[in-house]
């Protein structure tokens, strides 16, 4: 049983379909890249998974089970995580605080319900400890590189033990260094066991870690491959529509 | 497909062990790229508020000895209570502004509630009757200004400027533009409240000795209100939430955070402390007049960015807003002893705002001397 099975999956905003007839599994500890050019429904498909929207047709199925997301928490608590291209930090709080945060640590003295801060402080340095990064708990992320922000977003999923995680072209906007450091991290998820969805358009880095590359074009899917049978001629043929379908 | 041609890719480096864990080889990250832990003495020494305090208190030992009624009790005790509303505000404004709203509807949220409080008064309703008018008008306003922001998605500007307008509108309509003064069986009460003071010396009865200031009610109500301020921004959730909106309201929303009713909290509690600030001005003064609060938005707002609170959002402390409002009320205290033009006032005011901004700006760790002259270099390219 595949963790995450998608059968058929549409979604219609109005007259424009974003994403038309999508099936799609991903199994324990697999590294997909889903690939395509800009307006391919990438972005649709990610967060139909990650719950921002319930698809018009289709199922999403998590363990076997139907899901209906209409918030991402709720796609949260079923083990799916994202990290977003922006990465959603605040760059004003610290590693640990934006690991935390919306689901802040908190202890009991006397009547008051108060954070516990050496708790979070301790969990997160655990956490970079775990995904090799340099990050500190304490370090403002304002002053932070690209690849350690990704880490604390990377840490934020490891929090809830996530199942799935989807990342939204997390090395779009860094340097050529914090790009091998984001795909290290993406590796040792790997070796956790944890699934992981690539979202990009850097052909080297979705052949570098991904187990199986599916491409969209225009809504569909138009190739699912394993990795180690295609190229990335072809691949950037199937994006294009040189190629039609593989 | 032939399954050589992946072999042919280029492998990205992706070898943690050579990138990442070479200690020996490499430098520390810290001495790179200078990146330190916010210590707390760090934390204190790049503050604003620390050098805020470190001003107010060179200008009251400059005073204190080329005045010497500047540093007598009475002036002491005056000082403390003339600043303690706009300390009452201005922590209330901080959390607006750690939001990154700002609310310009205090000054006239104070008129409004004044004169509700003095109408209930006058129609000889019991002080608890009036006070609670009084907060309820002033938390209605509060609740009016965060729907408007928080629900509907309007610039904070917008709408509170709207209310500056409609309540200090309705603080007119409803006194008659009358001064309201006349407070009937209560009037005894709601004058001690606002006259409170403690500890209270020998001569007015009470047992401390005459060195001491008699300390007003709304000082004492300010710094009540200031240490819970200052506990929730350190203990609670709801602090660290309302600094991750000003910092990125959207990663706020994405990680779960109640970001539309954090808001429309923040706007509540602005809108109280008014309220608060309102009730014992008017205890103090025994009357209630419609102009109460005209133009305080303005120093309360210069009290909390003095006090180190981010117009952008994301940064405020509660001993910012009352070290702010405290500076301005004895420089203002000082340009009058030093028998300077009260129509100076403003100028002066103005320049410690721009000073204090400029002095607490210490973005990347550089001093804001080593930031002028980048700034120089690159505009002289």
């Amino acid at each position: 049983m595949s963790l995450l099975e998608i059968r058929n999956v549409a979604k219609s905003f109005g007259a424009i379909r974003a994403v038309n007839g999508i099936s799609l599994t991903v199994g324990a500890g697999e590294v997909i890249g889903l690939m395509g050019d800009n307006g391919a429904g990438k972005s649709t498909m990610v967060k139909l998974i990650a719950g921002n929207f319930p698809p018009t047709e289709g199922e999403i199925m998590v363990d076997g089970k139907t899901c209906h997301f209409h918030k991402p928490i709720e796609a949260r608590a079923q083990g799916i995580e994202v990290v977003y291209q922006d990465l959603a930090l605040a760059d004003n709080l610290t590693a640990a605080q934006n690991v935390f945060l919306g689901r802040e640590l908190k202890k009991r003295v006397g009547p008051f319900l108060i954070l516990d801060k050496q708790a979070m402080i301790d969990r997160s340095a655990a956490l970079f400890a775990e995904l090799q990064s340099e990050t500190r708990p304490r370090d403002l992320v304002r002053k932070m590189s690209g690849g350690q922000r990704q880490a604390v977003a990377i840490a934020r999923t490891r929090l809830a033990n996530a199942k799935l995680v989807l990342m939204d072209e997390p090395t779009a906007a860094i340097s050529v260094r914090q790009v091998a450091q984001v795909l290290a991290l993406i590796e040792r998820m790997k070796a956790k066991g944890v699934s992981v969805m690539l979202i990009s358009h850097r052909m080297p880095d979705v052949f570098a870690v991904c187990d199986r590359i599916v491409v969209m074009r225009r809504g569909s899917k138009v190739a699912d491959k394993q990795t180690a049978q295609t190229s990335p001629e072809e691949i950037t043929g199937l994006i294009t529509g040189a190629i039609r379908a593989a | 497909m032939q399954p050589d041609t992946a072999v042919s890719i280029p492998e990205r480096p992706v070898q943690p062990d050579g990138v990442l864990h070479s200690a020996a080889d490499h430098a520390h990250i810290a001495d790179v790229a200078q990146l330190r832990e916010s210590t707390l003495l760090r934390a204190v020494l790049t503050s604003q508020p620390f050098w805020v305090t470190i001003a107010l208190l060179i200008l009251v030992v400059v005073m204190s000895l080329t005045e010497p009624s500047f540093a007598s009790v009475d002036n002491v005790a005056n000082i403390t209570r003339n600043f303690a509303p706009f300390g009452i505000m201005a922590l209330g404004m901080t959390i607006v502004i750690i939001t990154g709203g700002i609310d310009l509807s205090v000054g006239s949220v104070m008129g409004l509630v004044s004169i509700v409080a003095g109408l209930f008064l006058t129609w000889g309703h019991s002080w608890v009757v009036a006070f609670a008018m009084g907060f309820l008008t002033g938390i209605l306003c509060g609740a009016v200004n965060g729907f408007f922001v928080a629900y509907v998605g309007m610039p904070s500007f917008v709408v509170t400027l709207g209310m500056l307008a409609i309540a200090r509108s309705l603080a007119v309509v409803f006194s008659g533009n009358q001064m309201l003064y006349k407070f009937g069986p209560s009037a005894p009460t709601v004058k001690a409240i606002g006259q409170f003071k403690w500890p209270l010396r020998e001569a007015s009865g009470g047992w401390a000795p005459e060195w001491m200031p008699e300390f007003s009610g709304q000082f004492w109500a300010m710094l009540a209100l200031g240490a819970l301020v200052g506990a929730v921004f350190i203990f609670s959730a709801w602090a660290r939430h309302l600094f991750a909106i000003g910092g990125n309201e959207n990663a706020a929303r994405l990680t779960g955070v109640p970001v539309n009713r954090i808001k429309w909290q923040a706007f509540v509690f602005c809108s109280f402390c008014a309220s608060l600030a309102a009730l014992l001005m008017l205890g103090y003064n025994g009357s209630a007049i419609n102009a109460m609060g005209t133009g305080y938005e303005l120093r309360v707002i210069a009290a909390t960015v003095i006090g180190g609170a981010e117009l952008l959002g994301g940064a405020g402390t509660a001993f910012g807003a009352i070290i702010g409002s405290a500076l301005l009320e004895v420089i203002r205290n000082a340009l009058l002893m030093a028998g300077i033009d009260s129509n100076w006032q403003g100028a002066f005011v103005g320049a410690f705002i721009v000073l204090a901004v400029l002095l607490g700006m210490q973005s990347g760790g550089k001093s804001i001397f080593a930031n002028l002259w980048d700034r120089l270099k690159t505009l002289g390219k």
